[in-house]
């Protein structure tokens, strides 16, 4: 057998092209709740850890470690697997979009304080000084000027959080990935693997140049 | 009639260093009272203190009769005293018109309609009817701040407070900032400038403060404080500035 035949068959892909757009569509789906998710965790997260009481500030920092030092497989593998062992039993979407949500929560949370904090201290000082109640100061002024300066990492947080939907496939969820290794068993021959493959990185390729171009404006702008 | 604005004793540190000595000074409505003095001499601090973007340590502070120490009062403080920064800060993300209208609608209760109407009206008085939809990064300095003019006078009060206005402008800018300025003089609304422009503040002042290492210390009308100084302090600052 040629290598075209063995990683680039095009029958085989044809065959198992259902199956992972199947998949990429459930990959999608979890993305996106965990990076919605992750964004309102996140959120919050960062306003507690600006803004809350000192005991509360010290929960949240222990939080974004924790969750930043936990290997995200090993997270995933505890909710599913350990969970039931108390009573708790959730699918395995559940459990991905949970994992993937506390992770990326956390990387957020670190993410937007620095936004908040790059906004100019006279924005804040003229909100005040109109009388903007804290929460209006908060959402009509620092808020959409932070995003904008965050867009780029969170961006990137964003990304990471697509790839790492494929670590759900140990956990028997149908996604992407786990289409195509099924695919590749099924058809015996390795090219569904290639196909996912290229689909990751069509899909993400786009955020991924976005991210950079972004970045280099910024540079520039700042300079 | 009390005055709309007095200090009492105030004080205020930064860490070790004393921004405010002891302060005493009384505003009646409808002055115009210019600040003057070396820089880090307090002036900014001292009008900072009464609308309490920064907190004063000891002493009173009544703005139009409300204790600036009571945080239950502070919102109301802010309503009857607006602000102009030397750095405009307007809110870059939104229009002109919305940064105008936004507080109106926000802290006051009016409609979006009613406060754009205001921020029309207002835009206009300041000469940017025409510029109203435009973001502030379109505009040049001397327009930004009279958008922060316009923005401060729309929620009506009845004090404006002005933290060096044209300190951050080109030179060829500062005059209109100043005109307008000089135009909201004669509306009868209560003005405390601080300011490098002296001639600006022996045109509009009713009094003039002269600040040095965080007290008061010479207070008088304009023709006496610039042509017969009394402190030394005073004159070797007049001195300083008229060799420059």
């Amino acid at each position: 057998m040629s290598v075209f035949e063995t990683f680039l068959n095009w029958k085989v892909f044809a065959d198992s092209l259902p199956l992972l757009l199947m998949g990429l569509r459930i990959t999608v789906g979890l993305g996106v709740a965990a990076i919605l998710l992750g964004a309102v965790g996140g959120l919050l997260l960062a306003l507690l850890r600006l803004y809350g009481p000192a005991p509360v500030r010290f929960l949240t920092i222990t939080y974004i470690n924790v969750f930043r030092a936990i290997p995200l497989l090993v997270l995933l593998i505890v909710i599913y697997y350990a969970l039931p062992f108390v009573g708790l039993r959730l699918t395995s979407f559940t459990s991905a979009t949970l994992a993937l949500s506390l992770v990326s929560a956390a990387y957020s949370a670190e993410i937007l304080p620095a936004g908040i904090e790059g906004v100019p201290r006279g924005q804040a000082e003229a909100a005040r000084a109109l009388g903007l109640s804290k929460s209006r100061q908060m959402t009509d002024v620092i808020l959409p000027q932070a995003i904008k300066l965050v867009i780029p990492p969170l961006t990137s947080n964003a990304i990471n959080v697509l790839k790492d939907t494929s670590l759900a496939s140990v956990v028997a969820m149908p996604d992407l990935l786990k289409q195509a290794t099924q695919a590749e068993a099924l058809a015996a021959n390795p090219t569904p693997l290639i196909g996912a493959a290229l689909i990751y990185i069509l899909l993400l390729l786009p955020f991924v140049s976005l991210v950079g171009l972004a970045e280099v404006r910024l540079a520039r702008r700042t300079r | 009639m009390a005055p709309i604005i007095e200090l009492r004793a105030v004080d205020k540190s930064y860490g070790a260093f004393k921004a405010l000595k002891a302060i005493d000074l009384c505003v009646e409505a409808g002055e115009v009272v210019v600040v003057i003095g070396p820089s880090g001499s307090g002036k900014s601090t001292l009008i900072r203190c009464i609308n309490q973007i920064e907190a004063h340590d000891s002493g009173t502070i009544r703005v139009n009769g409300l204790d600036a120490g009571r945080p239950d009062q502070l919102t109301r403080i802010r309503t009857e005293a607006g602000m102009v920064f030397q750095n405009f800060n307007l809110f870059p993300h939104m229009s002109c018109l919305r940064n105008v209208a936004l507080a109106p609608v926000r802290v006051r209760g009016l409609t979006w309609a009613e406060a754009n109407e205001r921020a029309r009206k207002l835009l206009a008085r300041v000469g940017l009817a025409e510029q109203a939809d435009k973001f502030p990064n379109q505009l040049s300095g001397g327009q930004q701040q009279r958008v922060g003019i316009a923005r401060a006078l729309a929620m009506e009060p009845k004090v404006l407070l002005f933290d060096e206005p044209t300190s951050a402008l080109d030179p060829e800018m500062v005059g209109e900032v100043l005109d307008v300025i000089q135009q909201l003089a004669r509306t009868g609304v209560t003005l405390i400038i601080v300011t490098h422009e002296m001639g600006f503040a022996r045109r509009v002042a009713n009094r003039v403060v002269f600040m040095d290492a965080g007290r008061v210390v010479e207070v008088g009308p304009p023709n006496l404080l610039f042509d017969a100084p009394q402190d030394p302090r005073l004159r070797t600052f007049l001195n300083s500035i008229l060799s420059t």
